[in-house]
């Protein structure tokens, strides 16, 4: 049995890439581009002799990001910049939750709130990070402030939605066992928001990532934004790159660990509408 | 005040009006009064917009009457209550909770005792037979079974009365006609007091002992038909003359007055 099943391995592998190839052709396309798309970047800046300044060939990234690499400075500027993500995307999305969840639980709070958070939400929140760089100062503070701040509406906002979208029957069917209002709250009106939850987390961990760099553009002594001034009054525009691929990196991975996190926890919702995601 | 047999609901002189969007009043429900004994199984029949479902509503306390009461057990619904089973037109099962979990629901609520819970939602998911797939999900049911759950659901805390509104309303014809047969076996297995809200003359005759009969724009009780066919009753029912008759007087009394729909 065993030797018969060891024997097939080999075929089933195949049979099985067949398969694959055959209806998931993305799966070999999407890194065929890539390698397309870097080839003839390549190929064009050697032949047009673009000067290194300009634009650096895709060798020349690779070069500065392994010294990058190196040297450490990456890495801990890269360290930097994900605490202050991380912090702010915490921050910004819990006070977003509750925020939302007491808007939503008081009729008198949402029609004198709302108007406020909807006026505030048109105030574009990275134009207040040279402020909030002056009350809290260089350190990593004012950039969670900032990002906090930025993560914020994404949440309040669909977590609104998701409140008062609620089907009437499901708080009827409790209403009808004579549930509490706080029963009603735990056992349905939270569990039916959180594809909304989730879709607002999804848009706050990338607009993290902005808020971040923006705020240490501003004024900052590390991370990644910092990096990037300091190449860029450098000249060192393959530096520059080198910052550009690790911050896609960045932003990628968390939006696929908040999308695993959303599948995992929002099981029962089969249809994968890839989420929104733009600043 | 002498003593009679109480009647096990007493809805008294019920009206509801609304005030529509363009702020007109629209009498939804006019003076509507009948009892229902215990054990008794009564459909009420009428067309779309005669106030069914409302009523309902307001005998399970989700609403409040705009004049005259219900009494259940004596007692006037004054809220919500601990003591009624409702079945939605819909079945209402929550995604994230298995099919055990969504029978379960009540009893959590009302934090009733967990293994008595158990043990009659075991029962009761044996009854619609549904036992095997205590530990699905909802979403891998199909809408039969997952109305089944919904029953299972509004029988766990053992309530006194068990409100239906167009329960197979949503369900195509052949599974309609196995789950009326199916209600009638666990209703003779439960002997609970049953409203049975519905759009099909035919189920409502099969399924009571009477037939409140609704018309609408208001909502009135045409009549109260008492439904004299022997139990247990069989699909075969359905093709005698008696119960024909049952249903030609019922269908004559609803085009009197507008017809169905």
């Amino acid at each position: 049995m065993a030797s018969r099943s060891l024997a097939e391995q080999p075929r089933r592998a195949a049979s099985l890439r067949r398969y694959m190839l055959r209806n998931r052709p993305e799966i070999l396309l999407v890194p065929a581009i890539f390698v397309l798309i870097v080839a003839v970047w390549e190929l064009l800046v050697k032949l047009l002799a673009v000067p290194i300044y300009i634009l650096p060939p895709p060798t020349e990234i690779w070069r500065a990001f392994r010294d990058g690499l190196g040297s450490g400075s990456l890495v801990e500027h890269t360290w930097v910049t994900l605490q202050e993500v991380l912090l702010g995307f915490a921050v910004g999305s819990v006070a977003g939750l509750v925020v939302g969840v007491i808007v939503t639980r008081f009729r008198l709070v949402e029609r004198t709130v709302y108007p406020y958070v909807v006026a505030f939400q048109t105030v574009p929140k990275v134009a207040l990070a040279p402020l909030i760089v002056t009350w809290f100062g260089f350190g990593m503070t004012s950039k969670v402030v900032t990002t906090a701040l930025i993560a914020f509406f994404p949440l309040l906002v669909n977590v609104i939605a998701g409140l008062q979208s609620v089907d009437q029957d499901r708080i009827d069917l409790l209403r009808s066992v004579n549930a509490s209002e706080w029963q009603i709250f735990r056992m349905v009106r939270f569990p039916s928001a959180l594809p909304f939850i989730f879709a607002g987390l999804d848009v706050a961990i990338v607009f993290s990532v902005i808020g971040a760099i923006v705020s240490e553009f501003v004024g900052a002594r590390a991370g990644l934004g910092y990096l990037i001034q300091v190449n860029n009054y450098n000249l060192n525009v393959s530096g520059t790159f080198a910052v550009l691929v690790v911050l896609s990196v960045m932003g990628l991975t968390l939006h696929l660990v908040v999308q695993w996190v959303n599948r995992r926890v929002v099981f029962w919702q089969r249809d994968d509408r890839g989420s929104v995601v733009g600043a | 005040m002498t003593v009679t047999t109480q009647a096990a609901i007493r809805i008294d002189g019920v009206s509801r009006t609304f005030v529509s969007k363009r702020g007109e009043t629209v009498q939804a429900l006019d003076h509507i009064s009948f009892d229902v004994d215990e054990g008794e199984f009564v459909s009420i029949v009428g067309p779309s917009g005669c106030g069914k479902s409302t009523l309902l509503k307001i005998i399970a306390g989700l609403i409040p009457a705009s004049a005259g009461q219900v009494l259940i057990g004596g007692q006037p619904v004054a809220g919500p209550r601990s003591d009624i089973g409702f079945v939605f037109q819909q079945p209402v099962l929550l995604p994230w909770r298995t099919v055990k979990a969504n029978v379960m629901l009540p009893v959590e609520v009302l934090k009733l005792d967990r293994r008595d819970g158990e043990r009659r939602a075991a029962d009761l998911l044996e009854t619609v037979g549904l036992s095997n797939f205590a530990n699905h999900y909802p979403m891998e049911l199909s809408g039969g079974m997952q109305q089944r759950v919904g029953i299972a659901r509004a029988l766990v805390h053992d309530p006194v009365l068990l409100l239906m509104d167009e329960p197979f309303g949503a369900l195509d014809a052949m599974t309609r006609e196995h789950m009326t047969l199916e209600l009638l076996n666990i209703w003779s297995a439960y002997r609970k007091t049953v409203l049975f809200v519905t759009h099909s003359i035919a189920e409502a005759v099969f399924l009571a002992d009477r037939v409140v009969t609704m018309t609408a724009r208001p909502g009135r009780v045409a009549e109260v038909v008492t439904i004299d066919l022997p139990r247990p009753r069989d699909l075969a029912l359905m093709n005698t003359p008696e119960f024909g008759r049952y249903v030609s007087h019922i269908r004559a009394l609803l085009n009197a007055r507008g017809g169905l729909d």
